[in-house]
């Protein structure tokens, strides 16, 4: 640092679309998967509404069997890869560096290339919709179903290129959260000072890093076979469907917990925050995260108890199932326990976290009986497991989102969404979520299957699936009107406190709302677990420095990943349309001949060898800078 | 962190790659980075062994792969492995140009080993009709062997453009942390072409 002035650079400074297309700062790349992720979320839950809308009595015909099809696989696959995985790398952009008193991630410009390749990804996938036809074969894209044989239009191309392209971008977000984890904890803070949050999302990037390469494998075989003609999965030839699903799943049912563990984060800030309490058991909680962590590798072939592994396979991993009971009992004790004797406020932020705890039991112990394999048998492709899975995943997950974007807002943009209509927002999305997905249960019960486009009446299924509807559109209230409050809140003026709710306890909510670039101007020294909060205690209002007031430096801004994800959307809409017949000759020679496919990878490697030639020195904000803005 | 333009003149210490934070990040997330690859090479391996007695009706394992070529393409890629050590060696000890002699060597040995691997594909599709679409069988060995092949390229080519920037900007704090990382790659292509040697020519061979 010493040496610092003499390496001052002047750097392009953009604003506008351009910053938003350059930034490499993470808490603007977080806003930008929150409406990236948003819109996906959006698009997913119109798809939900249509399919519920389809089933809401016996025989309609309000779209086609192909349409209700697309409309089941894309809304599987957006949410699950676009909606709420994006989400979730918008709240640990916006919260990890500055729980962990980082004044930036680890790689700056690989964060905002992850957050590039998974938007084009996602824009591919959604393209079909309107290049001939979305993928029709399911979220899990089974084979031979998803072979060209019984898929013949471009549906699943959109679904093997686009997701390799937004999974590329998964994995490189979990690469860089990983090591800025690792790397970039401020002085003091050790592994078991961290907040929950961070933890949760440590764990979680370790999952994606040893779970996505599986499925980048998956869909490169699936799109050999369908594009090059390969054999992997095509039985006369020799191959084996049963591999797509141990692939597949082997990825799956890891990305499960990926999605889970994050949300289990921010129930576990959230509560104790609104409790006044520290978190109960802060230890066990930390080794309940990585024990289903390690479960969650080794339960993949639960989804497969009828495809006829042999009861020894099904029995073993019906056990290992079953144990992931176990430490996820452990955290829902001890979000009890942290209420117990708490001072509890039931701000919206709360009401999301505690309607978590008991709906996601509610979901845990469906899962419990879906893990045990001779009832499964029963269960299997029915409603039952549909409202299992939404239980979790809506009841878990997106509960907890939402109790974390109504917790943190104020920290991302410097207003507190309107509490009134928070409370608005919980109640109807709640009311409408068990509607929808309880009487589900029972239609499973009854016998009706998932994934069938309609039903004949007086089965016993009318009833509950009108119940279903009305749920599914009361659902589709809720977040309407939380995006009414973002619009409302939005014409606020900026400039909460640093700690908004009063009671913050950890490092983000020490820092200005919303935090200068840098983040930090000093870097803080943490004391001891729920850092801010000791301090608190101790009558200190701001954090001990743990540094002197220096320059700091930043890394430039760069369009340099916006141009690498450009290039590989388009070289995979050219290996997708490689094998199509053209009737316009222009067009069969650039896709045909690979062209366009080559332009496209000669657009990523050349902005690869750009970034690789050319160094980026960054530049720094100066102490006389930083003093000024003290003042202002 | 911005000492990027000291060059080698006894300032550097004796691991200029781990010197800076974004050196000791780059490492760091470059091994993070090999374990994704090595769960990658992980299921290509599983796809191919699940499938390898799948020829349908055209060539075997046994029938197609010639030991001595295969031999002489693990000898080279393995010894180009030990060049790149050297490499990092004369890194430690601030030598320059052996630093660029032995990442040259290292290049020149990856070139001749896709070249055999390139010959060895042309021969098997051109005299002995086994090609991505024979059976799934063929398909899993294309994209096991292929993907080591594709990575062994993209080395090549990584490597050869920091020899260039070796050459414009010598060896800084920024240089150093990227020479490196590319030699951990390239010794992970090395590691995973052992397996490939292993399991796929050798097993193929008497199993």
């Amino acid at each position: 640092m010493a040496h610092a002035h003499a390496h001052s650079h002047s750097v392009k400074r953009y604003s506008g679309l351009m910053d938003w297309l350059t930034t490499v700062d993470h808490k603007k790349i977080g806003i930008l998967y929150l409406i990236a992720g948003g819109l996906f979320f959006g698009i997913g839950g119109i798809e939900a509404i249509l399919i519920r809308l389809q089933l809401i009595k016996p025989m309609n015909d309000l779209v086609s069997a192909q349409v209700f099809n697309e409309l089941i696989t894309m809304h599987g696959t957006t949410m699950i890869f676009l909606g709420v995985m994006p989400v979730i790398f918008a709240l640990m952009n916006a919260v990890v560096p500055l729980q962990i008193g980082a004044r930036d991630v680890a790689f700056p410009f690989l964060n905002s290339l992850g957050f590039w390749t998974f938007l084009f990804g996602g824009l591919l996938l959604n393209l079909s919709w309107i290049m001939g036809g979305a993928p029709d074969a399911g979220w899990t894209s089974y084979t031979p179903l998803s072979t060209t044989e019984y898929s013949s239009t471009h549906g699943v191309d959109f679904y093997t290129i686009g997701l390799q392209i937004a999974g590329l971008g998964t994995l490189i977000g979990g690469i860089n959260f990983l090591a800025t984890i690792i790397t970039m904890r401020a002085p003091g803070m050790s592994f078991m000072r961290m907040p929950m949050f961070t933890w949760t999302s440590f764990i979680t990037s370790a999952m994606i890093l040893f779970a996505f390469p599986a499925i980048t494998v998956g869909l490169v075989l699936l799109s050999f076979d369908r594009l090059l003609g390969a054999n992997f999965f095509d039985v006369a030839a020799g191959g084996s469907p049963v591999l797509w699903q141990h692939i597949f799943w082997i990825f799956g049912h890891p990305e499960v917990y990926i999605l889970i563990l994050p949300a289990f984060g921010i129930i576990s800030e959230v509560i104790p925050t609104f409790s006044r309490k520290r978190l109960f058991g802060y230890s066990s909680m930390v080794f309940a995260t990585i024990l289903i962590a390690f479960l969650g590798f080794m339960v993949w072939a639960h989804h497969m108890f009828t495809t006829g592994l042999g009861p020894v396979a099904n029995a073993l991993f019906a056990i290992a199932t079953m144990l992931i009971a176990v430490p996820t009992g452990i955290k829902i004790f001890n979000w009890l326990f942290t209420m117990w004797g708490g001072q509890i406020r039931f701000t919206s932020a709360n009401l999301f976290a505690i309607g978590f705890v008991p709906t996601f039991v509610m979901g845990g112990v469906t899962g419990v009986m879906l893990a045990s394999a001779p009832a499964d048998f029963q269960f299997h492709d029915t409603y039952f497991v549909v409202a299992h899975f939404h239980y979790v995943i809506v009841g878990g997950l997106v509960f907890g989102l939402f109790s974390g974007l109504h917790y943190w807002w104020p920290k991302m943009f410097g207003r507190m969404l309107n509490e009134p209509l928070g409370k608005w927002t919980f109640w109807t999305f709640a009311i409408g979520f068990h509607l929808t997905f309880f009487v589900q249960h029972f239609l499973g019960l009854l016998g009706m299957q998932r994934r069938i486009v309609s039903y004949l009446p007086n089965q016993n299924f009318d009833t509950l699936n009108f119940i279903s509807t009305i749920g599914a559109i009361l659902m589709g209230v809720g977040v309407l009107l939380f995006l009414a409050n973002v619009v409302v809140t939005a014409r606020k003026p900026s400039g909460v406190a640093n700690d908004p709710w009063e009671d913050g306890r950890t490092l983000e909510w020490s820092i200005p709302s919303p935090p200068p670039e840098y983040n930090f101007k000093q870097i803080p020294l943490v004391r001891g677990l729920d850092a801010f909060w000791k301090e608190k205690m101790a009558g200190n209002k701001e954090m001990t420095p743990s540094e002197p007031l220096g320059p700091i430096h930043m890394p430039s801004p760069s369009i340099l990943p916006f141009v690498m994800s450009l290039g590989l959307f388009i070289a995979g809409l050219g290996f997708m349309f490689s094998t199509e017949e053209f009737s316009n000759s222009f067009m069969s020679l650039i896709f045909n001949k690979y062209i366009v496919m080559i332009v496209g990878l000669v657009i990523t490697f050349a902005a690869m060898i750009a970034r690789s030639v050319f160094d980026d020195h960054g530049y720094h904000i100066e102490t006389e800078e930083l003093e000024g803005e003290g003042k202002a | 962190m911005s000492a990027h333009a000291e060059h080698v003149n006894g300032e550097l210490p004796h691991e200029p790659e781990k010197a800076t934070l974004e050196g000791r990040n780059k490492v760091l997330g470059f091994w993070l980075f090999l374990g994704g690859e090595a769960v990658l090479f992980g299921t290509l391996f599983a796809t191919f062994l699940a499938l390898r007695h799948q020829n349908n009706e055209g060539p075997t394992a046994a029938e197609l792969f010639s030991l001595p070529i295969t031999a002489a393409a693990t000898l080279i890629l393995l010894v180009s492995s030990l060049t790149s050590v050297f490499a990092i060696q004369a890194m430690h000890r601030h030598n320059l140009e052996k630093l660029k002699l032995w990442l040259i060597v290292t290049v020149v040995l990856g070139l001749g080993f896709l070249g055999l691997e390139i010959y060895e594909f042309y021969e098997y599709v051109a005299h002995e009709s086994f090609d991505m679409k024979t059976s799934a069988f063929s398909s899993s060995f294309y994209t096991l062997v292929g993907f080591h092949g594709a990575h062994v390229a993209f080395g090549v080519v990584w490597i050869s453009l920091l020899i260039a920037q070796l050459f414009k900007k010598g060896l800084t704090f920024v240089t150093a942390p990227k020479v490196y990382v590319s030699a951990m790659y390239w010794h992970f292509i090395d590691v995973v072409w052992v397996f490939i040697f292993s399991v796929v020519y050798l097993l193929g061979k008497v199993g």
